[in-house]
């Protein structure tokens, strides 16, 4: 060998320099990895991060009002709602051509429910005047500006085209606005009227409820996970199953036992009424109230505070709180000084997703929880199947995912995302 | 005597007769709130039976002693028997039956302080009591965990329409017991067609989450995977989203995708419906099966896939004939986990869904919320056995993959 190929690079079998060969190798492993993972990728994105992106951009998406009024719209661009005067002729005029499409296009009405989450008689205003409109020709019955106020009195209000003339853009943040108890008016945002204001009230129930389950559940774990964890092997196995066995258990099976429990007839006011505790005619009210729901969710939560305490104190060494009593500590000062900061992390992995699962339960609400004991997801499902408010629905959705993602990100500050065990 | 620290002997008759008396004064005040509210009434049965039960301790321990202790127990429990036969028939005679031999044991355990058996001899009586009184709390929390589950077991054999034990019941009699709401699960048309819809839906899901997600996981477990971190965030969120939020961005996207298949790809509407709620079903599973299955090839040797390379198995033999097996037990309970979310899943379907893909929750769901039938209780210890089965399932795969892990040198 002479000296010029032994100062050259390094080659592989088939003459290539090895650092290129390497490369090329190792690119072929990433390609390899990724083309395992890209069509569940493909699918994760397409069914699961579409639909969540969809929904956050109807939080802030308003087309109804420019696509169903467009001449409108455009003729309204000009006027000064500050005045207080009426708008002129051609806006009347733009109104009754895009009324007539849209009658005919069966959409007046779908706008007058829009609109009437901003300002109430908008419904019937749209509903209405529909009907005789219907009947007219853009160009022999105009002008419109007297008729169609004759047809009906709020088109003679400046506050209707003030409203339409706010909600006209295609972007709007009235739903958040909405969803904190305000609402967007022609003069900037305003809190809603005193009546209206459910929503924060409702979410501070949702997040003060949430910790309340937290606690009890913090409460109720921590001594069932040490005695878990300082029992031989065998026996806690044994035990464990009693802790695996409801969170296997069918949700609904748990939040019906909970309803058969808790009712007014059912087997605790039996027991309680057979016992003499509580009078016949007294029964407890157990179910359709804060209560119930607490203490339902608490039951189906409580093996998710469990499990993490357990698995932290598994690795706790015992040698440490020997050597603290050995030093003279009392038991209760071992245990506080040594034994539960070591037990913390347990502690904090357990409560953030329990408060994370909480906060966002609707199923045991609903059942058990009637109207005092609901949280802001059954407020979004009641928006999605029965007032049809997608857009606040979607903006109350955005929070909550917001929230939850903040607290998610915590979690993989303290517990890390890869560390999530089942069973 | 004094509390000797070495507890060898160390039996006092008044401590017991104390224990023993206010233990059955306690036990008795139940039983003397339901018969009357008056003060009078409640503290003299307390004390009558706490005098007797002190009188019954004093005899036992006097006469018969330690020798005679099985003798004593069998006696109790016949006692007991015929006290609660009297009382409340055959219902209160079960009852009563372990009640006094349980009796006359404490009395036993207590005086010749069985309570000390198989716990450190230096630990002081305070102690003890701590030991015995966090049992206690313990055994109470596992009771509020396993209890509202099994409550339901029994009522669901109510032959009357009530959720609540019935008189005959509690008597244990015949009549008080029927297969009836059973009968009516199986025999009702909207439970069984939503029970099939449930059997349709959650074994394809299942296997579409298995499949993309085990693939997936592999390709996750390389060594060098670009965007790891973020990759693993996408994958596991359907898991991290409340539920709430992804039905309702599943609501608005699969009723756009919903009319497309059917305007543009003309395909019928149940079909469509099936469709919509199997792939929603499917990407909520996956987060699971990519957490079980990287957790099996957390420990899988490579050195395996290598040598099957070596011996001149092609990389779709080695991963069928060698990979495969060994990272089966994961598989499995990744599988198993995927189902129960299909299974078990309301706030998607109550969503997405329409009313001929009905699922069992659904149908329970809707049943607890409007009029609730006690055929839910039937259908409730059901799924109970199911989830038994299938955790029975999980924990033996587990044991066997660890084995497997064991096995696999490194």
């Amino acid at each position: 060998m002479s000296a010029a190929t032994r100062a050259g690079p390094v080659l592989a079998a088939d003459g290539t320099p090895l650092k290129r060969s390497l490369a090329r190798a190792l690119r072929m492993q990433k390609i390899r990895a990724l083309l395992l993972v890209a069509p569940l990728l493909v699918f994760v994105l397409i069914t699961f991060v579409t639909p969540i992106g969809q929904m956050l951009f109807r939080s802030v998406e308003n087309d109804l009002v420019a696509d169903t009024l467009p001449l409108t719209v455009a003729a309204l661009a000009d006027w000064d709602a500050s005045a207080g005067e009426l708008p002129e002729e051609p806006v009347f005029n733009a109104l009754a051509r895009d009324m007539i499409v849209a009658v005919r296009e069966k959409n007046h009405t779908k706008l007058g429910t829009r609109l009437n989450y901003e300002r109430t008689g908008m419904s019937s205003l749209f509903r209405k005047s529909g009907r005789q409109i219907s009947r007219w020709d853009p160009e022999e019955d105009a002008p419109f500006r007297e008729r169609l106020i004759d047809v009906h009195e709020g088109w003679g209000e400046i506050d209707t085209w003030k409203t339409i003339q706010t909600h006209s853009r295609r972007l709007t943040p009235g739903y958040f606005l909405n969803a904190v108890d305000m609402q967007l008016t022609p003069d900037g945002p305003m809190a809603q009227p005193e009546s209206k204001r459910i929503l924060i009230k409702l979410f501070g129930r949702t997040v003060w409820m949430s910790l309340v389950i937290t606690v009890t559940c913090i409460i109720l774990a921590y001594p069932v996970a040490y005695l878990l964890a300082n029992l031989p092997l065998r026996k806690s196995n044994l035990l464990l199953i009693m802790v695996l066995l409801p969170f296997w258990t069918s949700l609904l099976v748990r939040t019906s036992a909970w309803k058969v429990l808790l009712q007014q007839q059912g087997v605790i006011n039996d027991t309680l009424v057979w016992l003499g505790l509580v009078a016949d005619e007294a029964r407890l009210v157990m179910i359709n109230n804060q209560f119930g729901t607490i203490v339902a969710m608490t039951h189906i939560l409580l093996p998710f505070m469990i499990l993490p305490i357990y698995s932290v104190m598994r690795t706790i060494p015992p040698a440490y709180v020997r050597a603290a009593k050995s030093l003279g500590a009392t038991d209760w000062t071992a245990f506080w000084r040594v034994y539960f900061p070591q037990s913390v992390p347990g502690i904090g992995a357990g409560s953030i997703l329990v408060f994370i699962l909480a906060i966002g339960y609707y199923i045991t609400p609903e059942i058990v929880g009637g109207t005092k004991g609901v949280f802001i997801s059954n407020r979004i499902a009641y928006h999605i199947s029965f007032s049809l408010n997608w857009g606040l629905a979607a903006a109350l959705g955005t929070i909550l995912l917001v929230a939850v993602l903040i607290l998610y990100w915590c979690y993989d500050r303290i517990v890390g995302i890869d560390n999530v065990k089942l069973g | 005597m004094d509390d000797t620290r070495d507890g060898s002997i160390g039996n006092s008759m008044p401590f017991t007769l104390t224990v023993v008396g206010s233990v059955a004064a306690v036990a008795a005040l139940p039983v003397g709130l339901s018969g009357s509210r008056e003060l009078e009434y409640i503290l003299s049965i307390a004390l009558g039976s706490a005098a007797i039960s002190v009188l019954t301790a004093f005899i036992l321990l006097s006469a018969v002693g330690l020798g005679g202790r099985g003798y004593a127990i069998a006696a109790g429990a016949v006692v007991g028997a015929v006290l609660g036969t009297v009382a409340g028939g055959p219902g209160g005679g079960m009852a009563g039956t372990p009640t006094g031999a349980v009796a006359v044991w404490f009395i036993y355990w207590i005086h010749y302080r069985g309570y000390r058996n198989g716990l450190p001899p230096y630990l002081s009586s305070r102690q003890v009591l701590w030991y015995y009184a966090y049992r206690l709390i313990c055994g109470l929390v596992f009771f509020f965990l396993i209890a509202p589950i099994l409550v339901i077991l029994p009522l669901s054999f109510n032959a009357q329409d009530f959720f609540t034990f019935t008189p005959e019941m509690l008597r244990f009699e015949a009549e008080g017991y029927s297969l009836k709401h059973y009968r009516d699960f199986f025999t009702n048309n909207e439970w069984q067609r939503s029970f099939r819809n449930s059997l349709i839906i959650a074994p394809i899901a299942t296997a579409i989450s298995v499949s993309l997600g085990t693939l997936a996981a592999i390709g996750l477990s390389q060594s060098h995977v670009p965007f790891k971190r973020s990759i693993m965030a996408i994958l596991i969120s359907p898991m991290i989203v409340p539920l709430i939020i992804s039905a309702t961005g599943m609501f608005f996207f699969y009723s756009q995708v919903g009319n497309w298949m059917e305007g543009s790809l003309g395909l019928e509407k149940t079909f469509v419906g099936y469709v919509k709620i199997v792939l929603a079903h499917a990407v909520l599973g996956i987060p699971f099966v990519i957490i079980t299955v990287t957790a099996t090839l957390v420990g899988f040797d490579r050195s395996l896939t290598r040598a099957a390379a070596n011996l001149g198995a092609n990389p779709v033999r080695t991963f069928f004939s060698v990979q495969m097996p060994l990272i089966l037990p994961g598989v499995i309970s990744g599988a198993l986990f995927a189902f129960i979310t299909s299974f078990d899943e309301v706030v998607v379907v109550l969503f997405v869904g329409s009313a001929s893909q009905k699922t069992l929750p659904w149908q329970m769901f809707t049943g607890l919320r409007e009029q609730i039938s006690p055929t839910i209780l039937a259908v409730a210890t059901i799924l109970v056995v199911i989830s038994i089965a299938l955790l029975t399932t999980v924990e033996l795969l587990r044991r066997r993959s660890e084995a497997l892990r064991g096995m696999s040198p490194g």
